[in-house]
C-alpha cells in the first residue's frame, strides 16, 4: 500500500525530470553539431534558446497560430545564427566565441529592458500549448512523450547528416580547414550551415521549454544555460550525438538528485545551489582525468597527432 | 594557350621577399619540375597559385581565366588541386574518409539531398568508394582503409595526400615534394603512373602536373621541363639535360649539394 502511494507521488516528478532532460538534450544536440562536428566555439548558445522561446510565446500571444509561432521562433533563431556567422566565420581565429558571448548577453538585456515587447523582468505567460485542450489531467504526461519524440527525430536526422558527405566536410573543417578548401569545399558556407542548423535546433528547444515552463522570463536564459549544454556535450563525448543525449540526462538526473537530497542535508537552498555547481566542476575534472574523451567518445582519437 | 601562366608575381613577408618577380608558363599536358634551394620560394609560389596566399602583385592565369585573388576553394573547383609539403591528414577521419572527402559536387554535400534523396547519395558514395579503393590498392594502403589517418606514418601520409588529390580528377596538380619520405620503389611506380595519367587520352587530354622535388634524379626522370627558383626568381629553365648543364644552377643548387 505504502509502496504504491510512493510510486504515484514520484511519477510526476520523474516525468518532469525526464522532460527537462529531453529539452536540454535537444538544446545540446545543436551545440554538438557546431562544436563536436564542426569545431565552432559558440559560448552564446542560450541566446537561440531565448529567441525560440520568446518568439513562440509572443507571437502566439498576439494571435498567430501556435504552429506558425514555433516555426517563426525556429526560423528567427536560425537567421540570427547566420547573421552572427557572416562577420565572424571568415576570420580564422575564434572570434565566434567572443561574439556569441556578447550576443547572448545582448539578447538577455534586450528581454529585460524592452518592456513594451517582452514585459521585461516580469516575463510572459504562455497563452496556449500544443493540444492542451485535448489533454486531461497532468499536461506533462503528454508533453514528455511529445518532446521525447522530437528528440528522437532530431537525433535521427542529425545522425543521417553527420554520417553523410555533408557531415564529412564538417569533420574535415574541424580537423584542418585547409584540406577541404584545397579540395574545393566552401568552408565558410558549411560553417554557416552548421551554425544556422544548430541555432534552429536550440530555437526549437526554446519553444518546448516555454511549453514546459508556461511562464518565461529573462532569468531562464542566463549564461550558465550555455554551459550546461557544453557540459552535456563534453561529458558524453564531443562529436557523439548519443553521448550528448546521455550527458544531458546525467546532468539533469544529477540536478534533481541534489534537489532531492536537500531534505537530508544541513544546507540552505542557496548553499545547495553553490554546492551543485561545485559538484559539476568536480564531475568534469574527474571526467577529464579518467575519461577525457567523454563517456561515449573514442579513446583512440585522443592519441592521434596532426 | 598555356594551362597555367604566372607573370611577375611578388610576395613579401615582412622583410623577406619570398617571391621577387616570378614568371613561368606551363603548357597543357606537361609535367614541369620546380627546383631550388630551401627557402627559394617554391612552396610560397604554390600557395599563391592555389589561392592560399594573395600575391602582392602579378597575375596568374589558369586555363584562360585570371585566378589572381580568387579563393582557394574556387580555384580548386576549376580543377587546380594542390597537395601540402607537410602532409595534412585529417587525423580523426579514416583513410577511406579522407579520400571520400575529395570528389567535388557530391549530392550528399547538400543537407536536403541527404534527407530527401538518400538513394542518389548512396549510389554516388558507392562509386566513390570503389574509386578510392582502387587508388588505395595501387598505393599499398588498402589494408589501412578503416584506420584513422592520424595513425599513418609520415610516408603513408604523403601517399594519402596524392591519393586525395587524385580522387578529384583534377585538370592540373600541384605536388609539393610528393616523394619525400616515400620508399624509392613505390616512388618510381607513382612516377610512372603520373606519366600514364598525363598521357591518358581522356576528355581532359590528360592531366598537367607541376611538381616541387629536391630529388634531382627523380625529377629529371619525371619532368618534361624544369624551372629553377632561387631567392624568389626563376634563374634558369629548360629541358632536364639543359638545366643540369647550366652553370648558374649548379652554382645555386646542385653545387651546394
Ligand atoms: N607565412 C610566412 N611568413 C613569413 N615568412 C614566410 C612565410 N611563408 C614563407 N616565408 C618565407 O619565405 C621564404 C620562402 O619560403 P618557401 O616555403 O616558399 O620556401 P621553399 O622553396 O618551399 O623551401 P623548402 O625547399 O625548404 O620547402 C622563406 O624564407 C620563408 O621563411
Ligand atoms: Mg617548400
Amino acid at each position: 500500500m505504502i509502496e504504491i502511494g510512493i510510486e504515484i507521488e514520484y511519477l510526476p516528478y520523474i516525468i518532469t525530470v525526464l522532460l527537462i532532460a529531453s529539452i536540454y538534450a535537444i538544446f545540446s544536440l545543436g551545440l554538438n553539431l557546431e562544436w563536436g562536428f564542426t569545431g565552432l566555439v559558440n559560448f552564446g548558445h542560450v541566446a537561440f534558446l531565448a529567441i525560440g522561446a520568446y518568439t513562440t510565446v509572443l507571437l502566439n500571444l498576439s494571435g498567430v497560430p501556435l504552429i506558425l509561432s514555433v516555426i517563426a521562433g525556429v526560423a528567427l533563431a536560425g537567421l540570427c545564427g547566420g547573421l552572427l556567422g557572416i562577420p565572424t566565420l571568415k576570420l580564422r581565429e575564434d572570434y565566434l566565441a567572443i561574439v556569441t558571448i556578447g550576443f547572448a548577453e545582448i539578447i538577455r538585456f534586450f528581454l529585460l529592458n524592452e518592456e513594451w515587447l517582452t514585459r521585461g523582468p516580469m516575463g510572459v505567460h504562455v497563452s496556449s500549448r500544443p493540444f492542451e485542450e485535448l489533454i486531461p489531467g497532468d499536461y506533462n504526461f503528454f508533453l514528455f512523450p511529445f518532446v521525447l519524440g522530437v528528440l528522437v527525430i532530431c537525433y535521427l536526422l542529425l545522425e543521417k547528416l553527420v554520417k553523410s558527405p555533408w557531415g564529412r566536410v564538417l569533420k574535415s573543417i574541424r580537423e584542418d580547414e585547409d584540406v577541404p578548401a584545397s579540395l574545393g569545399k566552401n568552408v565558410f558556407s558549411y560553417k554557416i550551415q552548421a551554425l544556422v542548423l544548430g541555432s534552429m535546433i536550440a530555437g526549437f528547444a526554446g519553444s518546448l521549454l516555454a511549453f514546459y515552463l508556461q511562464y518565461i522570463n529573462p532569468r531562464n536564459f542566463m549564461p550558465i544555460e550555455t554551459f550546461y549544454a557544453w557540459i552535456a556535450v563534453v561529458l558524453g563525448g564531443s562529436g557523439n550525438n548519443r553521448g550528448t543525449i546521455l550527458g544531458a540526462f546525467i546532468l539533469w538526473a544529477f540536478f534533481s538528485g541534489t534537489r532531492f537530497a536537500q531534505g537530508y542535508l544541513p544546507f540552505s537552498p542557496t548553499q545547495m545551489g553553490a554546492l551543485r555547481i561545485l559538484f559539476i566542476g568536480l564531475l568534469l575534472i574527474l571526467i577529464m582525468m579518467f575519461k577525457p574523451e567523454g563517456l561515449l567518445g573514442k579513446k583512440e582519437e585522443l592519441t592521434l597527432t596532426k | 594557350m598555356p594551362m597555367l601562366s604566372v607573370h611577375n608575381v611578388e610576395k613579401s613577408f615582412g622583410g623577406i621577399k619570398a617571391l621577387d618577380g616570378c614568371s613561368l608558363e606551363i603548357r597543357k599536358g606537361a609535367i614541369v619540375g620546380i627546383i631550388g634551394p630551401n627557402g627559394a620560394g617554391k612552396t610560397t609560389l604554390f600557395r599563391i597559385i592555389s589561392g592560399f596566399e594573395k600575391p602582392d602583385s602579378g597575375t596568374i592565369v589558369f586555363n584562360g581565366e585570371d585566378i589572381g585573388g580568387a579563393a582557394s576553394f574556387e580555384i580548386a573547383r576549376k580543377g587546380l588541386i594542390r597537395t601540402f609539403q607537410i602532409p595534412k591528414a585529417l587525423t580523426k577521419l579514416t583513410v577511406e574518409e579522407n579520400l571520400l572527402l575529395a570528389p567535388q559536387f557530391q549530392y550528399g554535400e547538400r543537407i536536403w539531398n541527404v534527407w530527401l534523396r538518400p538513394k542518389d547519395v548512396k549510389r554516388q558514395e558507392a562509386e566513390n568508394i570503389k574509386k578510392a579503393h582502387a587508388l588505395l590498392e595501387f598505393l599499398g594502403l588498402l589494408h589501412l582503409k578503416h584506420e584513422y589517418a592520424g595513425a599513418l606514418s609520415g610516408g603513408q601520409k604523403k601517399l594519402l595526400e596524392i591519393a586525395r588529390a587524385l580522387m578529384v580528377d583534377p585538370k592540373m596538380l600541384l605536388l609539393d615534394e610528393p616523394f619525400a619520405g616515400v620508399n624509392p620503389t613505390l616512388a618510381l611506380r607513382i612516377l610512372e603512373w603520373l606519366k600514364e595519367l598525363r598521357d591518358r587520352d581522356n576528355e581532359n587530354d590528360g592531366i598537367t602536373i607541376m611538381v616541387i622535388e629536391h630529388d634531382m634524379p627523380k625529377l629529371m626522370q619525371l619532368s618534361d621541363y624544369i624551372y629553377v627558383l632561387n631567392k624568389g626568381k626563376v634563374i634558369a629553365s629548360g629541358a632536364p639535360e639543359e638545366v643540369r648543364a647550366n652553370e648558374r644552377v649548379v652554382e645555386a643548387y646542385l653545387g651546394g649539394a
